[in-house]
């Protein structure tokens, strides 16, 4: 053991306030990358918070947006064409298992259904392999805003009493001009298999040889859509669109055409508020079959997020930053739900616990 | 005669988890606190960092029941020495726990646990809302548990270096020491 010099008192002090600058700077660093120095940082919480307007009760127990749904079951069928652009198995030619959810874009679990302008759609595909395809599409062709930080500055001035929070928003995105012409003009229809979903976020997929291709994709419905007026939607009921859809495919399964488009090098990939030309070479990859409508109550969707950030191997994000904000949110909004699992109106008490 | 340091082997593992869980942590602090394209790059080393931990860390366990540890100085103070007894208990405790509750968290909330692309770790737990928020909970909060054992390590790490020099740091130091004090091996 070699011998302890001696240290004098002052030098020792010295010595004793270097350690604790040192265990300070460590705590320092850590809290400033856990950002409790940035209160301006656009965190998680904040963008999940933002979907309650303030003073009001969030959705104890339920998603924070796109709260109310109805769960499904059903077949993806690839017919191999999706091959040549990933390497993903759920585009060989077969049969793979999905599992989703008709949704609409609300905050309240309990929304009359004629009363919500987007409509949704989650989705997973899994495969054979044990891999996963999770998706959230909605029946817009576009977002309204072109990157996340504009999406929550859209929440806060929606949710403002400010007579001028909305026009000061629109001038700093007038982009938002375009979903407002899209919101006021589109045609509602009677029933979730009439809509058309879309990815809208643009996604890298890989083929065999490793080739990249800048994607989004959409669901072609196979009914034929019938325009029918808001107000006369409303006199169906609050829940029409899961009454509609149980019945439908309680006699007979409904089905969605898969398209992927493939971007051109100079379209916007990271901008879903920038819809792609509709030249753009678009490939049929399989169909999608619903053939079992459950309600979310205890059905087999409730306990899943549908995160568009988990994908296959053949499959990445691009450069649109809308699904790492969407994965961070839609991880908060599912840590909140569990843990208010009590709030939720399960019908059988325990059920799946 | 006495053995005055940690192993070549157990001096090694130490450095290279001290790198791997300071990273390890401060990824974990890092991508919960933002929407930006990096949380999806944060996650993406977070999962496979975390195995790697857990098998450095049972390895390393392994290895400290078969080459024990040099003793502490006689002289030093019974707090001292319980408190030292008591934080190796605490980080080797986090150090095999913490990946296995973050596992148990995704495996819980029905989560894919991917590792890198093409690779999955098996699910560990059916889907449960009482059990991820309970392993949720607890990943957080051990976090800065953890965090804060480290603070204490490292201040105890160098007030043996710097104003006891009883040869405590230099056991697990990562240079040779001076006094050739190294076993032989």
């Amino acid at each position: 053991m070699p011998e302890p010099r001696r240290l004098t008192l002052s030098s020792a002090i010295g010595l004793l306030v270097l350690i604790a600058a040192v265990v300070a700077c460590a705590a320092a660093a850590f809290a400033y990358t856990a950002g409790w120095f940035s209160p301006e940082r656009l965190t998680p919480d904040k963008l999940v918070d933002a979907f309650t307007p303030p003073g009001a009760t969030p959705p104890l127990g339920h998603r924070r947006n796109h709260a109310k749904g109805v769960c499904f079951t059903g077949v993806f069928e690839a017919n191999g064409a999706g091959s040549e652009l990933s390497r993903a198995q759920v585009f060989s030619h077969g049969q793979y298992p999905v599992l989703g959810r008709f949704n609409l874009a609300t905050a309240d679990p309990n929304a009359p259904d004629a009363t919500v302008r987007v409509r949704g759609l989650g989705l997973m595909i899994s495969s054979a392999d044990g891999q996963e395809w999770r998706m959230a599409m909605i029946d817009a062709p576009f977002f309204p805003v072109s990157n996340p930080q504009a999406f929550y500055d859209l929440l806060i001035a929606s949710a403002s009493k400010d007579p001028n929070a909305m026009p000061t928003f629109a001038k700093a995105n007038p982009e938002i001009v375009k979903f407002g012409d899209w919101a006021k003009s589109a045609p509602w229809t009677g029933s979730y298999a009439e809509e058309r979903f879309n990815s809208l976020n643009s996604f890298i997929f890989v083929d065999n040889s490793g080739g990249e291709h800048p994607v989004r994709w959409s669901l072609l419905p196979a009914a034929q859509p019938v325009a029918v007026p808001p107000d006369e939607l409303a006199k169906r009921g609050a829940d029409f669109l899961e009454q509609e859809i149980a019945e439908r495919v309680g006699g007979g399964p409904a089905r969605w055409t898969m398209t992927v488009t493939v971007a051109n090098p100079s379209d916007p990939t990271a901008d879903p508020s920038q819809p792609w030309p509709q030249d753009r070479r678009t490939v049929e990859v399989g169909t999608l079959t619903v053939e079992k409508i459950e309600a979310e109550r205890d059905g087999p969707c409730r306990d899943i997020n549908f995160d568009p950030a988990v994908l296959p191997s053949g499959m990445r994000t691009s450069d649109d930053p809308f699904p790492a904000a969407r994965s961070s949110a839609y991880a908060k909004s599912y840590d909140r739900r569990t843990a208010e699992a009590k709030d939720y109106p399960r019908t059988a008490p325990g059920a799946s616990q | 005669m006495t053995v005055q340091r940690f192993t070549p082997l157990q001096r090694g593992l130490h450095w290279l988890m001290a790198v791997c869980i300071l990273a390890m942590l401060f990824i974990g602090v890092g991508m919960v606190s933002t929407i930006e394209p990096t949380y999806l790059t944060l996650v993406s080393v977070h999962k496979p960092l975390g195995m790697a931990i857990l098998i450095l860390a049972l390895i390393r366990l392994a290895v400290r029941l078969r080459a024990g540890a040099p003793p502490l100085p006689a002289d030093l103070p019974e707090p001292m020495k319980l408190a030292a007894h008591l934080s190796h208990y605490v980080l080797y405790a986090l150090m095999i726990a913490m990946p296995l509750i973050g596992w148990g968290m995704l495996s819980a909330a029905a989560y894919p646990v991917k590792l890198w692309d093409g690779v999955y770790l098996p699910s560990i737990l059916p889907q449960s809302d009482a059990l991820h928020t309970a392993l949720w909970n607890a990943h957080f909060y051990l976090a800065f548990l953890f965090f804060a054992v480290i603070l204490m390590h490292i201040a105890a790490a160098l007030f043996h270096a710097l104003i006891r020099r009883d040869g405590v740091f230099d056991a697990m130091g990562p240079a040779l020491t001076r006094d050739g004090a190294a076993p032989a091996e």
